[in-house]
C-alpha cells in the first residue's frame, strides 16, 4: 500500500467517483463497493497509486464507481491487464475485480497462472454462482441442477470451488467472506491489502434477480451460526449457534464434534502460516450443508512476488553488464568493417 | 553465372586446380536434423561476410525436433547465396548441394541447378538409410544424377580418421561431419578457416577435446579438397562492392528484437515484451530475454491471449509495449487488440507469418495474414499495418512501428514472415546518436486534462497511473468523446468511430511517397509488399536488363496506403500483385483503387524464386525475358 504523508488524508468518499452507481438495488455489490472504498481510506491510500482492473460482468463495473485509476476491460482477461500494469509499473497498488464466469469460466487460466506467480494483485472475486448481466444461466460455481435459462432442467455441470481453485494454483493469501457480513468484508480487505504477492479473497453474495437465495443459510440470523466457521489464526475452528460445536480430524477427514464431548485440544487449530497447503485445502472442500463453510484467511504465506523478481533480475544484469548501451548491442556478434573502397 | 575463368598455379600447391571467378554462388547443406546443418550454414555465412560478400540465407527445417533419423521428414537444410555483387535473396536454385545422407539427397535435389555439383556422404548410403529414404535403388550407382557433377566422399569414415587422436568415442567423433563438410566447402569456394576456428575455440572452450575434434574435421575436410584427385574446379567469389562501414549478419527475428530495444530506449523508456513460445517468432522472445540489462521486462504468458492482454494493461501503466507471434495466436489476440484500439493506447503486434490456417505450415513461410492484420477484430477496428521487407529491414520496421504507436495512440501490426525471420542478412550497423528520439508526452496539469481529447494527429492523451488529479477510468465501452465516460448516445458512437479512423488515416503523414522503381509509366507495374522484396526487385531487375518495360512498387504500409498509390496504379496498362497468398493485398488494391490488378499467387511453404515472376512476365508481355 502506498501511503504518504505529506498529503492530506482522504475520506471513503473521496474514493468515490462522479459516475451513478447500476448496480440492482439490494445487489451485494454495493457492500463490498463501500467496504473497499473505506478501507482504502483508512489505509491512507493514494487514488493516483491505486488502479483496479475489471473484466466483464456486473461485478466489473466496478472500477467506474472508484475515484482511482481503472480499466474495465474484457471478459476473463483482467488478471493478464493486471499483470501488464505490474510488471510496468511495481509501484501501482492494483486491485482486481472479478466474478465467478469471469474468473473461473472465460478466466480460468489467466487466474490459475496469476496466482502461481504470485503476482502482486488484489483478486476480489464476487461469487454469486450465477451470470447476472447475460440474465441468468448458471455459471462455474452453480451448484449441480440449478436450474436456470440455459438449464431448465437442471444444470449437469459439476460446480468448482474459487478457495480450492485457489489453494491449487498455490495461491499465498486466500480468504473468505460474505458481503452482509460488513466487518468481516473489512477485516479482510485490510489483510489483503497487506499482503504482498496475489491476494485473493471469495465474496459471497446473492444475486438479487437470477439467484436471490444462493447463500441465505450463511447469512439468515437463525441458521447462519450453524453453517459457516470463523477461521481465526491459531484458535480451534469453534462455530454453533451457542458456540458449541467444533470441527476435529477424524484420521484425515474433518468431522463436526459437540464441545461437551471433546477437550479444545482435539479440535483443529487454525494455522493459516502452515507451509503444506492440505489442511487449508481440506478446510476449502468443508461445503454447506455437510458442514460450516470456513470464512476467513484461509492461507497467509511469504513467497517471492513476481514482480519483484523481474525487477531484480534487471538489477542483477545492470549491475553485471552496466546498464544497456546500444552502441554495444549493435556491434556485439560478429562483425566486420567494410572500408571505402571496397572490402576490408 | 560463371563470367572469367583463369589457370591459376601456385608454387607448393599440388594438384594445380583450375580456378574459376563467379559473381555468385548458392550453396546448401541438407542433413539429418541432428547433423548440424544449421550450425555449420551460420558457419559458411559468417565466413564469407566477414570476407566482404553480400550474403542472403534462408534455413529450412522441419517442425519436429527430431523426426526418425534418416527420414524425409527429418531433413533440415540451410542455404547460402553469396556474391560479389548486390543480391537480395538466398537463390532460387542452388549451385551446390551437401548431402549428408539419402534423404537430405532426396528432399533437395530439385532444387540444383543442372550441371551443378553435388556432394553425398557416400557413408551414409547403406540399404536402412535408402530405405528410410525411400529410394528402391542407390541413386549414386543408377544414372539417376547424371546431369550433375557428383562427389562421393565418405564423409563419416574420414572424419573418424581425422579425429581419432583426440580419443573421443564414435559417437562425438562422428558428431564433427559437419565440420568435415564445412572445411571441404571452405576449400571449394577457398574461403579462410581462421573465422570458423577462432568460434569453435569459443564456443566449446569448456570441453577442449571437442573443441579439438572439430577443427581436425574442418582441416581434414579442407585438406581432402585440395589432396584428392576429385575436384577439377575450384570458385572464388571476390567481395562485394558494400557500402562502407559496420556490417553485422542478422536474422529478422534478431533485427526485431534489437529494433524493439532500440526504440524503448529511443523512447526512454522500458520495454514491455508478453509473448508466448510460436514457431517462427521465438526467437524474439529469446533474444528480448537476453537484454534485460536494457530494462527489456519480458513476460512469458500462459497463452496468447494474456501475453496480448498485458501488453494492453503494461501499455496502459506507461511502457513501450510489445508481443509477437504467428498466425495462429495472431488469431487469439485479436479480442485485447481490439480493447487496445478502443482504449486507444500505444502497442506493437509483430506477426511472424506463417503457412496456414489452422496450425497450418509452422516452420514455413506465407503471407496470407494480411486480411487478418487489417480486417480481424470486430467491430469498426481499424490498425496501421506495415510489413519489413527483409531480415536487416525487420531492424528498422520495429522502430517505425513503435514510433507510429506512440504518436497516434494505436496499436500498431508489423507483418514479418517466416521467410525473413529465419533468414539473414548484412546489416549496416548504424550510428545509435543518429537515430531520432521518439518524443513521448505523459500530461500532468488536471486543470486542462480530458481523457478523450485529442492532439493535432488525433491521439488521445497518454495519462499514466501515478500521476495526481488525472485518475479516469478506461475500457472497452463506448467512450463519450473528450471526456471518455461510458456513452450509448447513437451519434457519440458514430462520431468516435470516425475520430479512431481519421487517426490511422492521418499516418499518412509519416508514410513517405510510394516510390517506383523503374519506369514511372508504361506496360507493367508489379506490386509487392513485405518479404517477397527480394525476388520480385531481382525478378524486375533481370526483365529490365532483358529490355522489358516493366517497373516495381514494393509497400511498406498496408494500412493506410500512401497517398499517391491509387495514382500509380492508374499510369501502367496492367498491374501484377505478386504474394505468397491466394491474392489479398490484390483484393485490398482493387476494392481501394478500381484498379483491374492480376495476382501471382503461391502457397507452397517456400518464397517466390525469382524465376516465378520471371515466367508471370512472360506470360503476360509474351516471348522471353527470363
Amino acid at each position: 500500500m502506498s501511503a504518504s504523508s505529506d498529503k492530506p488524508e482522504l475520506a471513503a468518499k473521496d474514493f468515490k467517483s462522479d459516475q451513478q452507481v447500476k448496480w440492482c438495488p439490494g445487489c451485494g455489490d454495493h457492500s463490498v463497493l463501500v467496504q473497499v472504498q473505506k478501507v482504502l481510506a483508512a489505509l491512507g491510500a493514494r487514488r493516483e497509486q491505486t488502479v483496479f482492473v475489471s473484466g466483464i460482468g456486473c461485478s466489473s463495473r466496478f472500477p467506474y464507481y472508484m475515484a482511482t485509476y481503472g480499466f474495465h476491460s474484457i471478459h476473463g482477461r483482467a488478471p493478464a491487464i493486471a499483470t501488464g500494469v505490474k510488471c510496468a509499473n511495481p509501484d501501482l497498488d492494483v486491485w482486481v475485480v472479478t466474478g465467478d464466469g469471469d474468473a473461473l469460466s472465460i478466466g480460468g487460466n489467466h487466474i490459475l497462472h496469476t496466482i502461481r506467480r504470485n503476482v502482486g494483485l488484489k483478486i476480489i472475486l464476487l461469487n454469486n454462482r450465477i451470470y447476472g448481466l447475460t440474465k441468468g444461466q448458471y455459471s462455474p460455481t452453480s451448484e449441480f441442477g440449478t436450474r436456470t435459462k440455459s438449464s431448465p432442467t437442471g444444470s449437469i455441470d459439476h460446480p468448482i470451488h474459487p478457495v480450492s481453485i485457489a489453494i491449487g494454483s498455490e495461491i499465498t493469501f486466500v480468504a473468505r467472506t460474505v458481503d452482509v457480513d460488513v466487518q468481516h468484508v473489512q477485516y479482510v480487505l485490510r489483510r489483503a491489502a497487506a499482503h504482498k504477492g496475489t491476494a485473493f479473497i471469495e465474496v459471497y453474495q446473492n444475486c438479487q434477480v437470477y439467484n436471490a437465495n444462493a447463500y441465505g443459510w450463511a447469512t439468515d440470523r437463525e441458521t447462519k451460526g450453524d453453517n459457516v466457521v470463523y477461521l481465526e489464526h491459531g484458535k480451534p475452528l469453534i462455530f454453533g449457534k451457542n458456540r458449541d460445536k467444533g470441527i476435529r480430524l477424524n484420521g484425515d477427514v474433518p468431522e463436526i464434534v459437540a464441545l461437551n464431548q471433546v477437550s479444545p485440544d482435539d479440535l483443529i487449530i487454525h494455522d493459516e502460516k502452515a507451509a503444506d497447503p492440505s489442511m487449508a485445502f481440506r478446510l476449502a472442500r468443508m461445503l454447506h450443508p455437510e458442514f460450516p463453510e470456513p470464512l476467513g484467511v484461509f492461507r497467509a504465506i511469504e513467497k517471492p512476488v513476481y514482480e519483484k523478481l523481474l525487477m531484480d533480475q534487471i538489477d542483477a544484469e545492470r549491475a553485471k553488464r552496466g546498464p544497456g548501451r546500444l552502441e554495444k548491442l549493435f556491434r556485439s556478434g560478429s562483425i566486420w568493417e567494410v572500408a571505402e573502397t571496397g572490402a576490408a | 553465372m560463371g563470367t572469367a575463368t583463369t589457370n591459376k598455379h601456385q608454387a607448393g600447391q599440388k594438384p594445380a586446380k583450375h580456378i574459376e571467378q563467379r559473381l555468385q554462388a548458392a550453396v546448401r547443406f541438407a542433413g539429418d536434423s541432428g547433423d548440424g546443418m544449421q550450425l555449420v550454414g551460420g558457419q559458411f555465412t559468417a565466413t564469407s561476410a566477414v570476407f566482404g560478400n553480400d550474403v542472403a540465407t534462408f534455413p529450412d527445417y522441419p517442425a519436429e525436433i527430431r523426426a526418425p533419423i534418416g527420414t524425409l521428414a527429418g531433413v533440415s537444410g540451410f542455404q547460402i547465396n553469396f556474391a560479389s555483387r548486390h543480391i537480395y535473396t538466398p537463390g532460387d536454385r542452388v549451385d551446390v548441394l551437401v548431402a549428408m545422407n539419402p534423404a537430405a539427397l532426396k528432399a533437395n535435389i530439385r532444387d540444383v541447378v543442372e550441371g551443378g555439383i553435388i556432394i553425398v556422404n557416400s557413408d551414409e548410403f547403406d540399404a536402412g538409410n535408402l530405405q528410410r529414404a525411400q529410394y528402391s535403388t542407390n541413386p549414386l550407382e543408377t544414372d539417376e544424377l547424371s546431369r550433375y557433377q557428383v562427389y562421393k566422399v565418405p564423409i563419416t569414415q574420414q572424419t573418424l580418421e581425422a579425429v581419432k587422436e583426440t580419443g573421443l568415442g564414435p559417437r562425438d567423433a562422428g558428431r564433427c561431419k559437419n565440420f568435415y563438410a564445412l572445411g571441404l566447402l571452405y576449400w571449394l569456394f577457398d574461403r579462410p578457416l581462421d573465422p570458423t576456428l577462432s568460434w569453435v575455440n569459443g564456443k566449446f572452450a569448456r570441453v577442449p577435446a571437442v573443441a579439438n575434434a572439430n577443427k581436425l574435421a574442418l582441416a581434414a575436410g579442407y585438406a581432402f579438397g585440395e589432396t584428392a584427385e576429385m575436384f577439377a574446379v575450384r570458385y572464388q567469389i571476390r567481395p562485394a562492392e558494400l557500402q562502407p562501414g559496420t556490417y553485422r549478419n542478422l536474422t529478422g527475428n534478431q533485427a526485431t528484437a534489437i529494433g524493439l530495444v532500440t526504440a524503448a530506449q529511443l523512447a526512454g523508456k522500458p520495454l514491455f515484451y508478453g509473448s508466448y513460445p510460436i514457431t517462427p517468432a521465438s526467437e524474439i522472445l529469446h533474444d528480448l530475454s537476453s537484454y534485460k540489462n536494457f530494462d527489456v521486462r519480458v513476460f512469458q504468458a500462459e497463452d496468447e491471449i494474456a501475453a496480448m492482454s498485458a501488453v494492453v494493461g503494461a501499455a496502459y501503466a506507461g511502457a513501450i509495449a510489445t508481443t509477437g507471434t504467428s498466425g495462429p495466436g495472431m488469431a487469439l489476440k485479436q479480442e485485447a487488440l481490439g480493447l487496445g484500439v478502443m482504449t486507444e493506447l500505444p502497442m506493437v503486434i509483430v506477426n511472424v507469418q506463417r503457412g496456414g490456417p489452422s496450425t497450418g505450415l509452422p516452420t514455413k513461410t506465407e503471407q496470407a495474414d494480411l486480411w487478418q492484420a487489417v480486417f480481424g477484430r470486430n467491430g469498426e477496428c481499424p490498425v496501421p499495418v506495415l510489413a519489413a521487407q527483409s531480415p536487416a529491414d525487420c531492424f528498422w520496421s520495429a522502430i517505425e512501428a513503435v514510433r507510429v504507436a506512440v504518436k497516434y495512440m494505436t496499436p500498431v501490426i508489423l507483418l514479418s514472415d517466416g521467410y525473413i525471420a529465419n533468414g539473414s542478412e548484412p546489416w549496416k550497423v548504424p550510428d545509435p546518436e543518429r537515430l531520432p528520439k521518439i518524443e513521448v508526452r505523459h500530461p500532468t496539469d488536471p486543470a486542462t486534462f480530458q481523457p478523450y481529447a485529442r492532439d493535432e494527429n488525433g491521439a488521445r492523451p497518454w495519462a499514466l497511473p501515478g500521476t495526481p488529479g488525472l485518475e479516469h477510468r478506461v475500457g472497452g465501452l463506448e467512450k463519450a468523446d473528450i471526456t471518455g465516460d461510458v456513452c450509448y448516445v447513437p451519434e457519440n458512437h458514430h462520431r468516435m468511430t470516425e475520430l479512431r479512423a481519421q487517426k490511422v488515416a492521418n499516418v499518412l503523414r509519416d508514410v513517405p511517397d510510394q516510390e517506383v522503381y523503374g519506369d514511372p509509366s508504361g506496360e507493367l507495374l508489379v506490386v509487392s509488399w513485405g518479404g517477397t522484396f527480394g525476388a520480385v526487385r531481382t525478378a524486375i531487375e533481370q526483365a529490365r536488363e532483358a529490355g522489358r518495360s516493366v517497373a516495381h512498387v514494393h509497400m511498406r504500409w498496408l494500412n493506410p496506403m500512401p497517398r499517391n498509390l491509387g495514382e500509380i496504379l492508374k499510369r501502367f496498362r496492367r498491374v501484377l500483385v505478386c504474394e505468397l497468398n491466394m491474392g489479398q493485398l490484390q483484393l485490398l488494391l482493387r476494392a481501394s483503387f478500381l484498379v483491374d490488378a492480376l495476382g501471382l499467387h503461391k502457397v507452397q511453404g517456400r518464397p517466390f524464386m525469382v524465376s516465378d515472376i520471371l515466367n508471370r512476365i512472360d506470360e503476360l508481355m509474351g516471348g522471353h525475358a527470363s
